[in-house]
């Protein structure tokens, strides 16, 4: 950081005036736009959202545009009236819906996070292992997916797990079934979508954390006289905990809130809490529930993103 | 570099096995003469007719004009204010509320869209009801809602290019009288090009990508490409979307292969001249 990023201004924001004549006033106009511009811009339209969404989940339901009752009221003799109705809460959490849509999106996101780390890391380390000439081009093969629609991609699988998609057709050749299964519109889909939308996610952070894996550890443990295996759940596995947990947060925290997978390849009962925010606001018009099951869905992963950096925190001092 | 166990080198083939065999299967499936999409009709296959059904169908073709534009829009405004924000949190050390500020550019990224969606939309109707504008929702909105979950990755990618960049060559042009703008714009600027080319199509891509957002905030005359896919597939299959998928994955496939090599190329090309200055500088 050089000299002058510690000018007087930083210390004192109050006093434009003064740092700016300390700093010399064209800088201190740059200076106050440069960081002005994209903190207004995402104080209005990032942190306001929020503000709002948290607002209209303590109102109630109204047959008005916007259909929700206004928080504060001014009463006839200018006394403001503020009503608060935690009720959302209680009865998001109450029902069984909502409950049993939250605890699916957990165990789906969860459950897929797992897969995708069993089926990533192999694949991490075969990459970070490969010659290097072909180290690139693996890379590449696997952030291209993220370039390419998400949507596009989710919607091959429609065809794929049809009725006479191919893995139909190909289960039916090797005689594993006597007719087409029912795959598409079930969980078995989400899975298969979710791991599928979410493995680049996975692979790139383990991959970053393997490459920079020293290899004289490696060789060290074997000369030692470890087993390969050992030698794996020792010393790689612990040194690479840093790829694991970035790669971890990175797939379970979108495919918890995940609309797109579970409305086109899940089922009517496959209940995940983006799929309900979504019905909540669009088909039932009932905004301060969509808002209340928003800040729900938002506790909740700041809760995980807590407890795993605590985790990781822990870990690296042990 | 040692050798690979066989065990390993499974996993790899069938990991990206499984990452492109379905698009691969798409890609073929497009030039299937079947309404069926997945029962191949091997008497009229392969054929064009998808594709050509697709340049004949108007509404897809306005709606790719609209994304088109959006995306553009989008990237261009996320990259000044990314590359605006990246700058704050590189050069300007400790300013008032910067902790919020970080917490603000990196939020976006993680966040669930069905969250940013809903509450940018909540935002847009207070701000009509109390303001009057945005006068209803559309092409305006969607950018607005899409610079701003955009902008925090161009944070990431500038970010870090500023961060390891040499400023010793600011520091000289600084000590020969170059204005701060001017410095900025002759000295900073073609050194982190590359890396706002990148934010930038990375905003790009990620907008004309983006279904849930858009859902939420664009207005009933401005649906987008991906929310007439959307609507389109949530019906099943149907075959001009293959030939779409097809054009797009192409595109995109294409485009970001071409600019990996060209900035790879670009960036070796500098380290041998960096490396030859260096040589002949010691001689």
């Amino acid at each position: 950081m050089s000299a002058t990023a510690r000018g007087p201004r930083a210390a004192a924001p109050g006093a434009p005036l003064r740092g700016a004549l300390a700093t010399g006033a064209r800088l201190g106009l740059a200076r106050r736009l440069v960081i002005g511009l994209p903190y207004f811009w995402l104080l209005l339209f990032f942190l306001v959202p929020f503000l709002i969404v948290l607002k209209i989940s303590l109102s109630t339901t109204a047959l008005r545009l916007p259909p929700y009752e206004p928080l504060v009221t001014w009463a006839a003799d200018g006394v403001m009236q503020v009503k608060l109705h935690w009720s959302n809460f209680g009865f998001v959490l109450g029902d069984e819906l909502y409950r049993t849509a939250l605890l699916n999106s957990i165990e789906i996101a969860g459950v897929s996070t797992l897969i995708c780390l069993l089926i990533g890391y192999p694949m991490a380390y075969g990459i970070a292992r490969a010659p290097s000439a072909w180290r690139n081009v693996l890379f590449l093969l696997v952030a291209l997916p993220f370039f390419t629609s998400f949507l596009l991609r989710v919607y091959a699988w429609i065809g794929l797990l049809g009725r006479n998609g191919p893995v139909n057709d190909l289960l039916l050749a090797l005689g594993l079934v006597d007719q087409p299964l029912q795959l598409l519109q079930t969980d078995f889909a989400v899975y298969v979508g979710m791991v599928y939308s979410y493995l680049p996610f996975m692979v790139l952070p383990l991959y970053a954390a393997i490459e920079k894996l020293d290899l004289t550890l490696l060789e060290a443990a074997a000369d030692l006289g470890a087993r390969p295996v050992k030698t794996f759940f020792t010393v790689t596995l612990p040194l690479t905990k840093e790829g694991i947990f970035a790669g971890c947060l990175l797939v379970f925290i979108p495919a918890v809130g995940e609309f797109v997978i579970p409305a086109l390849l899940g089922g009517p009962d496959t209940l995940m809490i983006g799929r309900v925010v979504w019905d909540e606001f669009f088909s039932n018009r009932d905004w301060p529930i969509a808002s209340a099951i928003a800040i729900l869905m938002l506790v909740l992963l700041l809760g995980f993103v807590v407890l795993l950096q605590r985790l990781q925190s822990r870990e690296g001092r042990a | 570099m040692r050798k690979l166990s066989p065990l390993v080198l499974a996993m790899l083939v069938l990991g990206f096995a499984f990452l492109y065999l379905p698009i691969l299967a798409m890609i073929v499936y497009s030039f299937n003469a079947s309404r069926l999409v997945t029962v191949w009709d091997a008497a009229n296959s392969p054929t064009l007719k998808w594709y050509g059904e697709l340049f004949a169908n108007d509404q897809i073709l306005e709606a790719a004009r609209l994304s088109f534009e959006i995306a553009a829009l989008t990237a261009t405004g996320a990259v000044v204010l990314g590359t605006l924000a990246a700058f704050a949190l590189v050069r300007y050390g400790a300013f008032g509320g910067r902790a919020l500020f970080t917490g603000l550019t990196t939020a976006p990224m993680v966040l669930p869209e069905v969250i940013t969606g809903l509450s940018l939309l909540l935002l847009f109707v207070a701000l009509e009801s109390m303001i009057g504008w945005p006068a209803g929702r559309g092409q305006l909105t969607t950018t607005i809602a899409h610079v701003t979950f955009t902008a925090a990755y161009v944070v990431v990618v500038v970010q870090s290019r500023l961060a390891t960049m040499d400023r010793s060559l600011e520091e000289a042009a600084m000590d020969l009288g170059a204005r701060p703008w001017k410095v900025f714009f002759v000295v900073t600027l073609p050194i982190i090009a590359p890396a706002i080319a990148s934010g930038w199509l990375l905003a790009f891509i990620l907008s004309w990508d983006d279904v849930v957002i858009a859902s939420f905030v664009s207005g009933p005359g401005s649906t987008t490409l991906p929310m007439l896919i959307f609507s389109k597939v949530r019906l099943g299959v149907s075959p001009d979307i293959n030939a779409l998928a097809t054009i797009l994955v192409l595109i995109v496939s294409t485009v970001v292969v071409g600019l990996g090599l060209l900035l790879y190329r670009r960036e070796r090309q500098r380290q041998r001249e960096v490396r030859a200055a260096v040589a002949a500088d010691s001689r």
